[in-house]
């Protein structure tokens, strides 16, 4: 705990009690259709000023580069820093229990109509659409990316995509393949 | 539910094994999770793979609910919380733990190369969620016309995906896809 205490961001205006990173995070998971990040970045930074941009920045860099779900990982690193474990856990349970409650009743909705012709048809298009909408994440994400072409990440993109997509490899041999390739070619071009 | 009812531990270490590949997220892993649940234990079909995607990019929250969908498909209430802690619990314990550590490794350069070596991993792994969900929501022309409307509408403008979402549920009800 205490050294999470002094791990603490400075700058921010006030630490947050635990009821309040409860709340905030029942909030931002609630707001957030689609993908949170937009909404904790509003929320923490903007609204309540718990962290700085810099900060949230910082933060969300780490959770990108730790295993499992960002945003998971984002309400864990920011409850601990300003409320050790206890805070970790509040801020988890706020973001998990509403929405997981929520799309647990759309589970038993979706087994018990998900027959009914008219559902099924509503919920194929809605399908079609989602997919459109991770791909349109895709092209952004791959912007910055593609801005310099003889960039040798591109490479391993491509052959991420390819044996995982289209070839349907298991993900963990794909991983072992390519993440000692991708900190290689890093470590090239920066060396 | 199935008759290949798995038990919960499977569920659960199943999903604590993906997540430790989800980097990026968790549409990192949708490719995996799609060959568990439709491939490997065959617990549902593509079509309700699909179905399971769309419910959960629906829903409030983080994308990751997916896992508790297909932790319901198979092995109800229980199912549902059980793949939700494996797949946030790992992760989560393992974040409490290195972000006390990183600020020591903040401008270590190997911390910079494995973030720079990262971001494309993740870039090619949602690409080819992008690709499963494409493939699994159906290769019918309208299906797939709906999917690049919905992509050319979420690059170029802001729109609420929920908007998105109401007006391909209205041509399905329609009858139109």
């Amino acid at each position: 705990m205490s050294e999470s205490v002094s791990n603490a961001p400075q700058p921010s205006a006030q630490t947050p009690t635990l009821a309040q990173i409860l709340v905030s995070f029942s909030l931002i998971s609630l707001y957030g259709f689609g993908g949170v990040l937009a909404w904790s970045r509003r929320i923490m930074v903007e609204e309540r000023r718990w962290m700085t941009p810099e900060e949230f920045n910082d933060a969300y860099a780490l959770c990108q580069f730790l295993p499992g779900p960002n945003i998971v990982n984002l309400s864990v690193v920011f409850g601990s820093r300003v409320r050790g474990a206890t805070g970790a856990a509040m801020a988890l349970a706020g973001l998990l229990l509403p929405p997981v409650v929520i799309v647990t009743v759309l589970g038993m909705l979706y087994a018990s109509y998900g027959e009914v012709a008219a559902i099924g048809q509503a919920l194929a298009a809605v399908a079609a659409a989602a997919a459109g909408l991770l791909i349109a994440t895709v092209v952004k994400m791959a912007a910055p990316l593609l801005r310099d072409w003889r960039n040798p990440g591109l490479v391993v993109a491509a052959a991420a995509f390819a044996a995982v997509g289209p070839l349907g490899w298991p993900l963990p041999w794909v991983f072992a393949g390519l993440a000692p390739l991708s900190v290689a070619l890093a470590w090239w071009v920066r060396r | 539910m199935t008759d290949n009812t798995p038990s919960l531990w499977t569920l659960a270490i199943n999903f604590a094994f993906i997540s430790l590949f989800a980097i990026g997220g968790a549409n990192a892993a949708v490719p995996e999770m799609h060959r568990l649940s439709v491939v490997v234990m065959q617990w549902m079909n593509d079509r309700q793979f699909a179905d399971t995607f769309a419910l959960a990019q629906m829903a409030p929250g983080p994308n990751v609910l997916i896992v508790t969908l297909i932790g319901y498909h198979v092995a109800g209430i229980a199912g549902g919380i059980v793949a939700t802690a494996g797949m946030c619990g790992p992760a989560c314990i393992f974040a409490f733990w290195f972000a006390r550590v990183w600020d020591r490794f903040k401008h270590a350069k190997w911390r910079i190369v494995i973030a720079a070596a990262l971001t494309p991993l993740s870039l090619g792994l949602v690409a080819a969620s992008a690709y499963v969900v494409t493939r699994a929501a159906g290769q019918a022309p309208k299906a797939l016309a709906i999917t690049a409307a919905t992509a050319v509408l979420a690059f170029t403008t802001r729109l609420n995906p929920l908007w998105l979402f109401a007006i391909a549920a209205a041509l399905g009800l329609a009858g139109l896809v």
